[in-house]
């Protein structure tokens, strides 16, 4: 199993990931590596098998619609890399 | 009495007769840090001030014969995964550099409730990903064995931060065996709780279906004590158990006998090291000597946990770390963001923080786990590897209708160079072997050492007990505890 | 009936909608902040809507209960197991860079909701409900062009609130049909008590998919590309948007002949000021949402005895109300729509009303005329209106016994509401006593005597020479019956003759 650079680049795109000609190229030798490591799995023959997302067989989780405290805002926003003292800041989300 | 030779039982029980005052345990760790850990680096943040504080307030509530916590005056240091409102909390990650969480982890808040004094936040791999340490941004851990060589990860900080005597017990994060690899490579005793038995709020999220908090210590009796307070069911973590605690120490005494161990012949194989492989066999020796049979068992699908492991942990990792884009906190990118490579100066301003704020292991796993979740691929990938996770707790599960317990190594070498498998990021996943499959399944899981190599490496002994087996994992493991000497080992570093 | 589907059209106008509702709770879907609209930005966040590392959400119970209540109320099927799913996207208004939805096993789905048009413009038409799913809002990126920064503002107060996504099948035949859905879909969430639906204020928002069905030659049928309509901020510029957009299209497709399948599907957003769709600028990458479980969460189950239990509380709907008010009081279906229109509880109000005053019909009248009127006038709900249905229908009572005319019980009834006092004090008075039968009979022999020319009108056959008689009546007793006094005074002229 062997990702091409284009599948590569397709994928840093898609999860946000800025990468240099020298890291798409080492990224791809590496990843295509461990995919074909973890295609060990298809010798398996799993058509029958549900899936088992989670460890925990339970369910019905809720909590009370009871308010509580919110953060002041000044602690919400305080972490931000840019913020105006009211809001978090980025560059232009274009109107759509 | 030196406080930072004694078990927390001991300490705690000092604290509490007032042999010792929970100021001179506090002052005794810092002292120990500022004398070790510039060349150990196991803490990324001590907090002198605020430890000392606590430990001024345990005193005075004694001193106004106030009811003390159970970890009244314990020195602990946490992972720095975990929460803290009043320290840093970075996962080691340049991404997170700085970062100060407006709230504790239910389990920071649990030990503070405890009357624990949290000494500070131990260095990991970052983002809890890695075998070794070495993926640190902040620098590798050195082994307090041998400082040439790695502690183990991702909680290598909260293990080593033990071994060398610096706090008494530790918080460690366990997703695919970081809590016992590092306690097995650096003689300590660490404990994975069943997935469930300790909230995961305020625990910086790796791969969600698989973390787990847990303790560290040099004793079993250590582990059980601290589980006592951070185990719990919390309201607010939709995957806590709700299931009473028990009380641990006190379900020790109990013998050994009847309990049957089951010993997985595949586990010995090719790839073991011959010492670690002689340390193992005389473990299961000891438990029998303690009263416990041992019977072969199979977990057939075991070979296949760590091909499943890197698929699922990544996969969620990717979504997890999803929130590190530069815009409600951590790293933003000093660069214009102008560029016509991009869609747009937002999407250029993520790719970059993220590049920037993220080491190499992290970007991998973020690449792979995209990958694997992407139209066309989540079949193949995800999904098979959930079908494979049925069948690996499939296996615990008949295992678990024979035995009570499964013994074995935690990882297949002693401790290795630092360096060694840095350049190959596939051995070090091969590394997690032994660990991964305790948290596919959910279940519970200790290390501790038996033994150590000719070089005076330190050994680990693995068990594993079906969910919320705590009380027995933990019985056998102090039952093997008082039967040899092993954790009572203490490296030369000073 | 006419069929709105233009039949003259040389063309099947085909549309699906996919409307987002916010659910009435007191809180958010996973975590304690309120859910309230207009605070100032940012003041209703915590560590789990901010998706701060290390936080975890939990289900909300109210907001998973107001779901079902409002599937069921859709005729959904209900699943006896649901989980929820991380939908995976990178925006400034989505902290956690994923949204917690519904993917492969949503909570409900094949349920069904009619449009009806009152007026009656086109027979009702069933619309299938592929699914309704449960899921978490996003916050708000606002673009301040006069600004110039070249930044946006982030306000995460809406991150988190309860989401209900309902899609509906493309069964809708013209724009009228869409918007007339669109108001039964919101008054039964309404009614529910699910969502106040306020589409200014964002808790309903509405995205239409939209294309055409053209009959070629040879019995082939041109499909035209489907295209996703956004923007539209009101049930009229919804009808507005598709009624352009189905024209848009059929020129386009006269012009390039293009076809579903040959473009991907479009995007346009709705500008309400040039009455126009424009294309959105096209993304780049296609979106890649990696669904996958959500692994802070559990999944939910109900038994079928609970599934049960939701659809034995259901209220009545809207539709079954309108029904029910046209054959127990016998109005219109118009006059049942406007009614139901206003709320259940006005509906009460007007029910009260027509079992006291015994006629469905009268109290109708009223409600329409000087209830709605005054509640319009002062932008109030019928809760807060001041005259109680017993005290309206009093004034009714009266004038149904003859002691004064309608118009008078209007000057009453206006005045009720005015003052907050009973009809018995403003009665009172306004001088308004009944005339009694002595008194009457000496005005309208005053009358009588007194007009000789009209008497001699009345009796040459013109009866309605009469009505000079009743104004001159009022003028003397304002509180005269002006009926009784027509009476009278033709019965006291033929007894003269």
């Amino acid at each position: 199993m062997s990702l091409s650079r284009d599948d590569v680049s397709k994928v840093a795109a898609l999860a946000r990931l800025a990468l240099s000609e020298d890291e798409l190229e080492q990224m791809t030798r590496e990843l295509s590596k461990i995919v074909g490591f973890v295609s060990l799995l298809a010798e398996l023959d799993t058509s029958a098998i549900e899936p088992l997302a989670h460890p925990l067989g339970t369910t019905n989780v809720f909590r009370e619609d009871v308010p509580a405290a919110s953060l002041p805002v000044e602690l919400a926003i305080a972490t931000a890399p840019k913020q105006d003292g009211e809001c978090f800041l980025v560059p232009a989300v274009l109107g759509d | 009495m030196q406080p930072t030779e004694l078990s927390a039982v001991e300490l705690v029980a000092a604290v509490a007769n007032g042999d010792l005052t929970a100021v001179a345990c506090t002052q005794a760790a810092l002292d120990r840090i500022a004398a070790l850990d510039a060349g150990t680096n196991a803490f990324l943040h001590v907090d002198r001030d605020g430890a000392l504080a606590a430990a001024e307030a345990v005193d005075a509530k004694r001193a106004a014969g106030q009811p003390l916590g159970p970890l009244a005056g314990l020195p602990v240091g946490v992972k720095d995964a975990l929460c803290t409102r009043d320290m840093p909390t970075t996962c080691a990650s340049r991404m997170l550099e700085g970062y100060r969480p407006p709230y504790d982890a239910d389990t920071v808040a649990r030990l503070r409730a405890a009357d624990a004094v949290i000494i500070g936040k131990t260095n990991m791999d970052e983002f809890a990903m890695g075998a070794s340490n070495e993926n640190s941004a902040f620098g590798p851990v050195r082994n307090p064995w041998d400082p040439t060589r790695a502690t183990g990860g991702s909680s290598g900080g909260s293990a080593a931060c033990v071994a060398a005597s610096m706090v008494t017990a530790s918080i460690g994060s366990d997703t695919g065996g970081s809590i016992r690899q590092p306690a097995g490579l650096c003689g300590v005793t660490g404990l994975k709780p069943t997935y469930g038995r300790v909230s995961r709020r305020g625990l910086v999220a790796f791969a969600s279906s698989l973390d787990q908090i847990g303790p560290m210590g040099h004793s079993a009796a250590d582990c059980g004590l601290v589980l006592e307070t951070i185990a719990g069911h919390d309201p607010l973590d939709s995957t806590s158990l709700n299931e009473a605690v028990p009380a641990y120490t006190q379900l020790l005494e109990e013998p050994l006998a009847g309990v049957r161990i089951g010993r997985v012949p595949a586990h010995f194989g090719d790839g073991l090291d011959p010492e670690v492989a002689a340390a193992v066999e005389e473990g299961f020796r000891v438990l029998e000597a303690a009263g416990a049979t041992i019977h072969d068992i199979d977990l057939p699908h075991a070979k296949y946990g760590v091909a499943t492991y890197y698929l699922i942990a990544p996969c969620e990792a990717s979504s997890n770390l999803a929130r590190y884009d530069g815009v409600h906190y951590g790293h933003r990118t000093k660069e214009p963001c102008r560029s016509d490579a991009f869609d747009s100066p937002l999407v250029e301003m993520y790719c970059r923080s993220r590049a920037e704020g993220f080491g190499p292991e992290v970007k991998r796993r973020v690449m792979l786990g995209t990958y694997a979740l992407s139209a066309g691929y989540y079949d193949a990938y995800y999904k098979r590897a959930l079908q494979v996770r049925r069948l690996i707790r499939q296996d615990y599960q008949e295992a678990f209708s024979k035995v009570d317990l499964i013994g074995g190594p935690v990882s297949a070498t002693p401790a290795f160079p630092l360096g060694e498998k840095t350049d190959d990021p596939l051995a070090m996943y091969l590394l997690d072997l032994y660990t991964v499959t305790t948290n596919l399944a959910g279940v519970c899981g200790i290390s501790f050492p038996c033994g150590f190599t000719g070089s005076g490496l330190p050994v680990g002994y693995q068990l594993q007990g079906p969910a919320l087996a705590e009380p027995l994992l933990l019985r056998a493991a102090d039952r093997f505890q008082r039967l040899t000497e092993w954790h009572r080992r203490r490296p030369t570093t000073a | 009936m006419p069929d709105t589907t233009d039949t003259a059209a040389p063309y099947q106008t085909i549309i699906g909608l996919e409307v987002h509702v916010q659910l009435l709770t007191k809180t958010k879907l996973f975590c304690s902040c309120e859910n309230r609209f207009g605070a100032a930005p940012n003041t209703l966040t915590c560590p789990v809507c901010l998706g701060l590392p290390g936080s975890l959400p939990v289900m909300n119970r109210e907001a998973f209960r107001l779901a079902v209540r409002a599937a069921t109320a859709l005729n959904c099927t209900i699943a006896e197991f649901t989980k929820w799913d991380r939908k995976n996207y990178f925006y400034p208004d989505l902290p956690k860079g994923y949204q917690i939805s519904q993917f492969d096993l949503p909570f409900s789905e094949h349920g069904q909701l009619e449009a009806i048009d009152p007026k009656g413009a086109f027979p009702p038409r069933m619309v299938r409900i592929l699914r309704v799913h449960l899921e978490e809002d996003a916050g708000k990126s606002m673009h301040d062009e006069a600004a110039g920064t070249g930044d946006s503002r982030i306000d995460l107060n809406r991150t988190g609130t309860p989401l209900l996504e309902i899609v509906s099948q493309p069964d809708l035949r013209s724009a009228a049909e869409a918007r007339c859905w669109l108001n039964e879909l919101r008054l039964l969430l309404v009614y529910l008590g699910v969502s106040d639906c306020n589409m200014q204020e964002g808790s309903l928002r509405v995205d239409a998919n939209v294309n055409l069905h053209i009959p070629c030659d040879g019995g082939r049928v041109a499909k035209t590309p489907i295209v996703e309509i956004k923007n539209m901020n009101s049930f009229r510029s919804v009808e507005r948007a598709l009624t352009y957009e189905v024209a848009r299209q059929y020129e386009e497709w006269q012009a390039t002949g293009k076809e579903l399948g040959s473009a991907p599907k479009q995007t346009r957003g709705w500008d309400d000021a040039a009455g126009i769709t424009r294309g959105q600028r096209h993304k780049e990458e296609s979106s890649d949402y990696r669904y996958f479980p959500e692994p802070d969460l559990v999944p939910v189950t109900l038994t079928a005895d609970q599934i049960d239990e939701v659809r034995r509380g259901m209220p009545e709907s809207p539709r079954a109300l309108r029904q029910r008010l046209e054959e127990t009081w016998q109005i219109s279906a118009y006059d049942a729509d406007v009614l139901v229109g206003q709320g259940r509880a006005l509906v009460n109000y007007f029910e009260t009303l027509a079992r006291l005053v015994e006629d469905g019909k009268v109290a109708s009248n009223w409600m329409q005329q000087d209830v709605l009127r005054t509640l319009n006038e002062r932008g109030i709900a019928i809760a807060d209106f001041p005259v109680a249905a017993e005290g309206l229908a009093t004034v009714i009572g009266r004038v149904k016994k003859g002691d004064f005319d309608t118009s008078r019980g209007r000057e009453i009834f206006a005045e009720m509401i005015n003052s907050g006092r009973s009809a018995d004090d403003v009665i009172s008075e306004m001088g308004i006593a009944a005339v009694g039968d002595d008194e009457l009979m000496t005005l309208c022999r005053e009358l009588v005597e007194g007009n000789p020319k009209i008497v001699a009108d009345v009796q040459g056959g013109k009866e309605q020479a009469a009505a000079g008689l009743i104004g001159q009546a009022k003028k003397k007793n304002p509180n005269v019956n002006p009926g009784k006094v027509r009476a009278l005074c033709l019965e006291i002229i033929r007894g003269m003759s």
